[in-house]
């Protein structure tokens, strides 16, 4: 394999051109980017960024030094527009091609974005250039702030706003934020950080239209409400960037399908982070974006897959001080025990936070930690290594394509 | 020179954290040995006090970067920048941290 070619200059790119150097490649390397800036780490940007305390100096993923040491030829500002069928060649926007060997695809996700959000101050929260925009525009005085959407963007936002000054409204169309990830009882959790956060939490109801002509001015309710607003925050999750693979020999559903070593339908194309559908689950983790690129680059400069990458989901959230991790898969119907520290009455975790297990069959399945890092951590070694037994043994199949 | 607990009270294997500015963490390893580092991650906001220790490593309880107790130096990604050691001491059973980078730290 002469050259490889990484499509997208993100956290999970930056991984996988590592690996390609420490797995020994030493032919041509190319990176695409679509975003004008070399890789920077996205969490901060809901939080420190937008709160200013953090600078963009702080967020890059490397340095001079190490981006010498990698000797990538770093296309920049230009999106990867198509994958010719047989996978050899990644055309760019500009019209220009790169004939490769290997390709990594690292494009990552879009955030999704609600009909009529092109008014001026309605925003999304995905890129640097998201989060300079919305920081520029809390930095100007008291707002109105409606947040659409209370999965963890939101929260983090609202939590961000929230201790900028502003008054801040979060609409989610679920009886509760966060169901689906943590189940209702982790969810009612979640609901009273708003709570404590001075933070409006409205739930059970769609957001009918934004209001405006050229500049919002509220956000009309499903049930006839309607909330004045001078920023809306658009949070309502993200959809894979595979747009650009369509015509390419790839399958798409919700993400590039993949194996469980990110190997995708040609052996020459791995996918990995947050456009990868790996053995048939999509994560948005930022954890999976650095361990994924391992596995898939392994595979890659074996022509095969040769490892898999089934690891123990992890995710974090910092909102209203305190801090979120979890661990594991949750699935409907899975029971919750606290089993350290405590829930108090407002719903709120107590002073030194807690721990609960999510336990499915008589095993535990996945973790939550508020608060209490130093338990978390113990649990989640074990949880890892039980999960190791478990699937030991046990033939590794590559997932249908 | 600041007084941190006695030396009964921090066992094999456990850490402490120290409330100065900025905060340290102590270790006291499985072997015995105690060390001391800057307690904030260099990576991002996380107490390394907080982590997992083993051997002569804490990883840090956030995003996982490795540190080497001894020098301070980040032994994996996400970290690149090491933490800075401190000298620690037990005088009358009491262990003790000496401010400062130590000399031969990675800082």
């Amino acid at each position: 394999m002469r050259t490889v070619t990484i499509v997208g200059a993100s956290l999970s790119g930056l991984h996988a051109a590592r690996e390609l150097r420490a797995q020994g490649f030493d032919g041509r390397l190319v990176i695409v980017g679509e975003e004008p800036h070399h890789p920077y780490d996205r969490p901060p940007l809901s939080k420190d960024f937008l709160i200013g305390r953090a600078e963009e100096s702080e967020l890059a993923l490397t340095d001079a030094d190490e981006t010498a040491g990698l000797d990538a030829e770093w296309l920049l500002g230009v999106r990867a527009r198509g994958l010719d069928p047989r996978g050899r060649t990644v055309l760019l926007g500009d019209g220009r091609t790169v004939s490769t060997d290997g390709v990594v695809i690292a494009t990552g996700a879009a955030a999704r974005r609600l009909p009529g959000d092109r008014l001026a101050g309605v925003h999304t929260l995905r890129t640097l250039d998201d989060a300079r925009a919305l920081r520029a525009e809390l930095t100007r005085g008291h707002r109105r702030v409606v947040v659409i959407g209370g999965g963890f963007i939101g929260a983090e936002t609202a939590s961000s706003c929230a201790r900028l000054g502003h008054d801040v409204t979060v609409v989610e169309a679920a009886p509760l934020p966060l169901v689906p990830q943590l189940g209702a009882r982790m969810a009612e959790v979640c609901a009273a950080l708003h709570r404590r956060g001075g933070v409006e939490l409205v739930t059970g109801t769609g957001v009918a239209a934004l209001r405006g002509t050229a500049t919002v001015t509220g956000v009309d309710l499903a049930d006839g409400r309607s909330l004045p607003a001078d920023v809306v925050i658009v949070g309502i999750g993200a959809r894979p960037h595979t747009d650009w693979l369509v015509g390419s020999a790839l399958a798409l559903h919700d993400g590039v399908l993949c194996d469980d070593g990110c190997v995708t339908a040609l052996p020459q194309v791995v996918a990995v982070g947050d456009v990868a559908r790996v053995g048939g689950t999509r994560a948005e983790h930022w954890t999976s974006a650095t361990e994924q690129p391992r596995v898939a680059v392994t595979n890659l400069l074996a022509g095969h897959t040769a490892a898999t990458a089934r690891t123990l989901p992890y995710f974090w959230s910092d909102q209203y001080g305190s801090r979120i991790q979890f661990a594991g898969r949750y699935r409907e119907g899975d029971t919750v025990h606290v089993t350290e520290g405590e829930i108090t009455d407002d719903g709120a975790p107590g002073e030194s936070g807690f721990l609960a297990r999510y336990e499915r069959d008589g095993r535990t399945v996945a973790l939550l930690g508020v608060d209490r890092p130093r338990a978390f951590t113990r649990a989640r070694r074990e949880l890892q290594r039980e999960e190791r037994r478990w699937t030991e043994g046990a033939r590794v199949e590559p997932a249908a394509l | 020179m600041i007084p941190v607990c006695r030396l009964e009270d921090l066992p094999e294997g456990e850490s402490v954290r120290v409330a100065s500015t900025p905060p340290i963490a102590v270790f006291r390893t499985e072997d015995g040995e105690l060390y001391a580092i800057d307690d904030t991650c260099t990576h991002q906001d996380a107490s390394l006090s907080e982590g997992w220790l083993e051997g002569c490593l804490v990883e840090c309880p956030l995003h996982a970067a490795s540190f080497d107790l001894r020098t301070g130096a980040p032994t994996c990604l996400p970290a690149r920048r090491p933490v800075r050691t401190h000298r620690v001491t037990v005088e009358d059973g009491v262990v003790h941290v000496h401010l400062g980078a130590e000399e031969g730290t990675a800082a």
